[in-house]
């Protein structure tokens, strides 16, 4: 913790963790499908259920979603941006408590007919962790330049990543694999102190066992 | 082991170097975030001008809140100050109309900084922006001032808590008033030890406040309490300035504000299960607005 999360941060009220965090959330949602949107299911979970509403998080989830960052004044109309853009979003309740009492679900379905689905968990003062994406448990914050890399479990693969990587002089800070079964689907998240430039992402997507990257830069 | 963990420490260090607990502060967050002194500052420097454009609009806001449960009461009170119907000084009724109306502002989805909270963050701008127009402060000592509180509120945040859910409203609201007592002492020429006093004297009348927002919501009482936070704080920099210590220093109140929230039954924690939000009109607020959804 530092001093600006004590001077800080300059937010959409009325909740950090049930406005500012929410947003977040959505936000690396959209970021994560990279197409329009044409429809979005939203489930809240615990505290949510009751309040989602008197907080605004219904508001701060189109935001998102809308590619808003958590000081964003439009969040407020984001609602009527959805009418506009005739965008389908409905809400929902489910027990997700399993994983934080402020956790929430976000379906997102693509103009090309992709598909994401992600559960995020929003841990306060609006920090968030992202604990699911599609049919991978995964676990970050999003605090660091991340890249999300779903790929074909197969060997070589993680090194591949680490030497390309690496040839950039980029130290990665954190490398967790998250895998759905053994020698199917997995997926990679790359924490970096540095940024990540586009030679890098461009040389990697090369590879016919990585699917569709995704990079986060710290989400503000 | 962060330099935080103490006020009095960061006091000693500024005082052996005879320089302000704010330059001290300045200078182990600029290493703790790796960028410079001027770095630091500048960024402070939007923060700030983020603070005074939130009071700003504050003060033009005539919104309800989303849940229509609060709203207008700001207002109310900057009229009686305007037609001279206020009985308090003006000082201290704009301090008050302030911080009720940037707790309007964020009840009703408006920009706010959050400091440290977004249910507190009424309590260091009124103070804090009311204290420099009063006395023609510099914007760089109103900052300095905002850099003071960053230091106390990251101590209390290390040692005790800054969450309603883990400390109950005196780790808000209080820690709010600590930051802004220390801020406005400092503003107004006090010293690094005084600074550490007014923050001592602030949270001590805040200890043992219960968080118990009416159906879990930042609205009731968390809007008015800012005005009780901010009272608090003018009056503990009062003190202060005028040679009166804590006779508990400031650390030891930080312990025993965490000692107090780790005693306090989790219905008094923000769940929205005791206090007010137990109370019968409580109790029908929170049936009601579960009706509408």
């Amino acid at each position: 913790m530092n001093i600006f999360d004590i001077i800080g941060p300059i937010m959409i009220g009325p909740s950090s963790s049930h406005t500012a965090g929410v947003v977040r959330i959505a936000k690396i949602t959209s970021k994560l499908l990279g197409e329009t949107i044409v429809k979005a299911k939203v489930y809240f979970s615990g505290s949510f259920t009751t309040t989602y509403k008197g907080h605004g998080s219904d508001k701060a989830v189109m935001g998102g979603l809308l590619g808003y960052n958590a000081d964003d004044i439009r969040i407020r109309d984001s609602k009527n941006e959805f009418i506009k853009r005739k965008t389908d979003i409905s809400f929902d309740t489910e027990d997700l408590s399993e994983y934080h009492p402020n956790t929430v679900k976000i379906e997102v379905t693509g103009e090309s007919g992709k598909r994401i689905s992600v559960i995020g968990c929003s841990v306060g003062g609006g920090s968030i962790l992202i604990r699911r994406i599609n049919q991978y448990e995964v676990q970050f914050d999003a605090t660091y330049n991340t890249l999300i890399i779903p790929h074909n479990d197969i060997s070589g693969l993680i090194a591949f990543v680490a030497r390309v990587i690496a040839e950039h002089q980029i130290n990665i800070a954190n490398m967790k694999v998250f895998r759905s079964e053994r020698g199917g689907k997995a997926i990679m998240i790359i924490e970096t102190d540095q940024l990540i430039g586009k030679e890098i992402i461009n040389q990697l997507q090369s590879n016919s066992n990585i699917f569709e990257i995704t990079y986060l830069e710290p989400i503000e | 082991m962060s330099n935080f963990d103490s006020i009095k420490d960061l006091v000693e260090i500024a005082d052996q170097e005879n320089v302000k607990l704010s330059d001290i502060i300045l200078r182990l967050q600029a290493k703790e975030l790796g960028i410079s002194e001027e770095q630091l500052l500048e960024r402070m420097r939007i923060t700030y001008h983020e603070m005074v454009l939130s009071l700003e609009n504050a003060v033009k806001n005539d919104k309800k809140s989303l849940s229509g449960l609060t709203g207008g009461d700001a207002n109310k009170l900057f009229e009686a100050i305007k037609t001279k119907r206020s009985v308090l000084p003006e000082f201290i009724s704009k301090i008050i109309a302030r911080a009720l109306a940037t707790g309007e502002l964020n009840a009703c989805m408006g920009k706010i900084v959050a400091m440290p909270t977004a249910g507190a963050c009424g309590i260091v701008p009124a103070v804090l922006l009311t204290v420099k127009e009063e006395n023609s402060i510099d914007e760089d000592v109103a900052l300095q001032g905002l850099i003071t509180a960053g230091g106390i509120g990251l101590v209390i945040a290390n040692k005790a808590s800054i969450s309603g859910a883990k400390g109950g409203c005196q780790a808000e609201c209080g820690s709010a008033a600590s930051m802004a007592a220390a801020a406005m002492t400092k503003m107004l020429g006090g010293t690094n030890e005084m600074v550490a006093n007014a923050a001592a004297l602030a949270m001590k009348n805040q200890l043992g406040l219960v968080c118990d927002p009416v159906a879990g919501l930042v609205e009731v009482p968390c809007i008015k309490r800012n005005v009780g936070g901010a009272m608090i704080a003018i009056a503990a920099a009062e003190m202060s300035l005028a040679g009166i210590k804590s006779v508990i220093p400031v650390d030891e109140v930080i312990w025993a504000m965490k000692n107090v929230g780790d005693q306090m039954s989790v219905n008094l924690k923000e769940s929205a299960k005791g206090g007010l939000a137990a109370t019968k009109t409580g109790k029908e607020i929170t049936e009601n607005f579960i009706k509408s959804y």
